[in-house]
């Protein structure tokens, strides 16, 4: 086996160039922070930090800027694809994405989420769906599982009081706006790989002007779902992704690539 | 010279634009101007009116409430603005729908039928532009050729064939009004 | 001297924002101002490439806003009362920002639904904040079709000066009536970049970040504090205020925007009557003129304050004449206009029929 080889497997990580080197505020073996470092990678990889455009609005990632060193906008909650629109429409040529959780898109900014996909906006959303409001100290969300406890389900969510999880996913999919739609998650090594194979995907879309990318990553909340790191992965497994299963949900046809 | 006007009838009786060639030829004439449309659903198929304002000095308030001339074309018209003409001022209307007519007798008061007229020359169109001739023979503020240069400015371009007929209307008010 | 146009007011401020250079628009369609969106989206793409968009609610429209400003290009909105009402969240968080940009309420009588007929009833809520927490919008209150031409401009260079956002305060009388009109010439669209905006960044600079956020209250106290140091300076600098005949005058009607005209309409009626009425108009509603009111307030017999609304900045321009002189006010409501003939007769009223 050659040296060279020999030191490039034995790197198993390298802290990308985009993500900043501070410790992170996210709770140990949050999906935000693997969700990050991949988005940096991407970022690095595709050479593009001096064309993009973040934008994070209220929820855990909020001070995702304090993270990513690229040029960001902060915006209200539920607000963050309409300033992803505003910015894209002036800067067409600069790549742009917004970064929400559940509760930011699927709540408070289902309008502008909708709207945004319907019109094709060119640009990628990153939906972090875990079930539940994180910041706010683990409260319903739209996408909360029936039965499953929250601060304001205690006794579980009731779907015939509360209403039924939400899948965003599905329905801007039949958006013909959507370009590229997918569902994914970082809970283990191969689904890392599968989730930044899609944002990597997402951004060469974006520069072919080809619509609204929209990627969901179903994540985890060890603080609020009172789990260990480990268990709280487990929990996904087994209670998540039969609900919120993953694949694609819309891709482009052969001819168009 | 301050004339202060108001044009009220039904919607589509051109009750606006009259209000508005009498502000573009105003413009022509270098005149301050300043025109007033009533809004809202009483545009759908209700009546409408625009407050009218020409002037040789800056004009001050474009609402008012007391006109120097009221040109009504019909009979809510007359109704509303009839206690609206200044003393000596001017009420100009179209009597062809009108069964009511207005009773003051400090004002001057002309009546036209001007539907009527429209009629004979084939086309309801042309009634406000009949009114406006009346109106220009009673209180001449404005040359009759700046008046058709305001007709072209507010007529779109695809209506241009019909300014030989909106001309002829507006001599014909002029010729009604004894 | 510029090119003269009849102009109806929602349309002037549409040709205004095209001349101005401004980069893009994002607005929602309201009575009494939707001319403003048909008038961009049948002009402004072909001649300027500025962006126009119908946004899905005036929510996203000014959050839109939000992220095209941004990006340091020359953006506005614009909507009446309501509308602006759903907007105050995201001013909020442009004022916090700092994000410039021009926003213009064409005014109709509230609360609620109200009517879509004109009124002024926003003054407090476009002054004094509007949202939610310390900031300011710099207001000016044009009374002409020409003012909200000018203004439109004139906003747009405030706004860049103070990286904050501008409003217009009009009304619906404004926004429908027709005027005449001298046009500025066309401004080219810029293409600096400012040193804050998010366009993507180079390696040779930091990044900038664009937030209203700041979870250390010590820090988000020191951003508070820059804010109000840049107001104190815009109250330094950018008052500006209309007097006429003030000196020597007996009683000084005082009104802002529309009714300031009706007011100088009455003020000629008491002319004829041989009694002597000076003006205060206030031009920017915020800031105040308050100097104004107090350099008259022991010269003459009374103010007579006339708004479309229940007394808003009658309460500014008691903070004015200081309790110097008596202050009467007359207010319609409900989208209600009052008549020059009515503001006299409620004037000889108040101040000379002994009556009150």
């Amino acid at each position: 086996m050659n040296d060279t080889l020999h030191l490039a497997e034995n790197l198993v990580y390298k802290r990308p160039k985009t993500l900043i080197n501070v410790a992170m505020h996210y709770c140990p073996g949050c999906g935000h922070s693997t969700t990050h470092k991949i988005l940096c990678e991407v970022i690095d990889e595709l050479n593009i930090q001096s064309e993009v455009i973040g934008v994070a609005p209220v929820g855990c990632s909020v001070i995702a800027y304090d993270y990513l060193n690229i040029d960001m906008q902060e915006a209200a909650h539920g607000r963050a694809s309409a300033v992803a629109t505003g910015i894209k429409r002036v800067l067409p040529e600069k790549l742009v994405f917004s970064y929400q959780g559940d509760g930011d898109l699927a709540a408070i900014g289902t309008a502008e989420t909708l709207h945004t996909c319907n019109r094709g906006e060119n640009i990628l959303i990153i939906f972090i769906n875990n079930a539940i409001y994180g910041m706010t100290g683990g409260q319903m969300a739209p996408t909360t599982l029936e039965n499953m406890k929250s601060t304001t389900t205690p006794f579980g969510r009731n779907v015939r009081k509360m209403g039924y999880p939400i899948k965003m996913t599905d329905l801007v999919a039949t958006l013909p706006g959507t370009y590229y739609v997918t569902r994914q998650s970082v809970h283990t090594p191969a689904n890392v790989r599968k989730t930044k194979a899609a944002i990597k995907k997402a951004f060469e879309y974006q520069r072919l002007d080809r619509g609204t990318c929209f990627i969901e990553v179903v994540s985890n909340c060890p603080s609020n779902w009172k789990m260990t790191p480990v268990d709280s992965n487990k929990w996904l497994v087994e209670n998540m992704l039969p609900f919120y299963s993953l694949g694609d949900l819309k891709v482009p046809s052969k001819e168009e690539n | 010279m301050l004339e202060e006007i108001i044009i009220a009838g039904f919607g589509g009786q051109g009750v606006l634009s009259m209000g508005q060639i009498l502000c573009y030829s105003g413009i022509m004439e270098n005149k301050e101007v300043s025109w007033m449309p009533s809004y809202g659903p009483e545009m759908r198929g209700g009546t409408a009116n625009c407050i009218t304002i020409i002037s040789d000095e800056k004009i001050s308030s474009p609402i008012i409430a007391k006109f120097d001339t009221v040109i009504a074309l019909n009979q809510p018209s007359v109704d509303k603005f009839e206690n609206a003409v200044k003393p000596n001022g001017v009420f100009l209307y179209d009597s062809t729908n009108v069964i009511k007519p207005p009773t003051r007798t400090d004002i001057k008061i002309y009546k036209l039928e001007a539907s009527n007229e429209a009629l004979k020359m084939k086309n309801t169109k042309i009634l406000n532009m009949i009114m406006l001739g009346a109106f220009l023979k009673i209180r001449p503020i404005i040359k009759l050729e700046n008046i058709i240069a305001g007709l072209k400015k507010v007529l779109p371009e695809r209506y241009h064939n019909l300014l030989p007929l909106n001309e002829q209307a507006l001599k014909k008010g002029m010729e009604l009004v004894n | 001297m510029g090119e003269l146009k009849l102009m109806k007011g929602n349309e002037a401020i549409a040709e205004a924002a095209i001349r101005a250079g401004a980069d893009a628009y994002f607005g929602y369609p309201i009575t009494p101002q939707s001319e403003v969106l048909e008038y961009l989206a049948n002009e402004a793409e072909k001649r300027t490439g500025m962006v126009i968009l119908q946004a899905e609610s005036e929510v996203a429209a000014i959050n839109m806003v939000y992220g095209a400003g941004g990006t340091g290009k020359k953006v506005m909105t614009t909507s009446s009362s309501p509308g602006i009402s759903l907007m105050q969240e995201g001013l909020s968080y442009i004022a916090c920002a700092e994000i410039p940009c021009l926003l213009v309420n064409v005014v109709r009588g509230g609360p609620g639904l109200g009517t879509i007929q004109p009124g002024q009833s926003d003054y407090l809520q476009a002054t004094k904040g509007g949202g939610h927490g310390d900031y300011k919008l710099l207001v000016l209150a044009p009374n002409s079709i020409q003012e909200m031409v000018d203004f439109v401009k004139e906003g747009f260079d405030l706004a860049f000066k103070y990286r904050n956002p501008v409003l217009i305060l009009t009304d619906g009388v404004l926004g429908q009536m027709m005027e005449k009109v001298e046009l500025f010439d066309q401004i080219p669209r810029s293409k600096e970049i400012p040193s804050w905006a998010t366009v993507g960044k180079p390696p040779n600079r930091e990044r900038n970040i664009l937030t209203s956020l700041n979870l250390q209250p010590e820090l988000m106290e020191k951003h508070n504090e820059h804010l109000q140091a840049k107001y104190r300076e815009i109250e330094k600098n950018e008052i500006r205020v209309e007097t006429i005949n003030c000196e020597g005058a007996d009683y000084i009607f005082t009104s802002f925007g529309l009714t300031s005209r009706i007011c100088i309409k009455a003020a000629q009626l008491a002319k004829e009557k041989g009694i002597k009425i000076g003006i205060i108009r206030p031009i920017t509603v915020y800031p105040f003129p308050y100097e104004t009111y107090a350099k008259y307030a022991d010269k003459v017999k009374g103010f007579f304050d006339v708004e479309m609304n229940a007394g808003q900045m009658l309460e500014d321009v008691k903070l004015g004449v200081l309790g110097k002189a008596p202050i009467k006010f007359h207010g319609r409501m409900g989208g209600m206009v009052p008549t020059p003939d009515e503001v006299f007769h409620v004037f000889e009223e108040k101040f000379l029929g002994g009556k009150e």
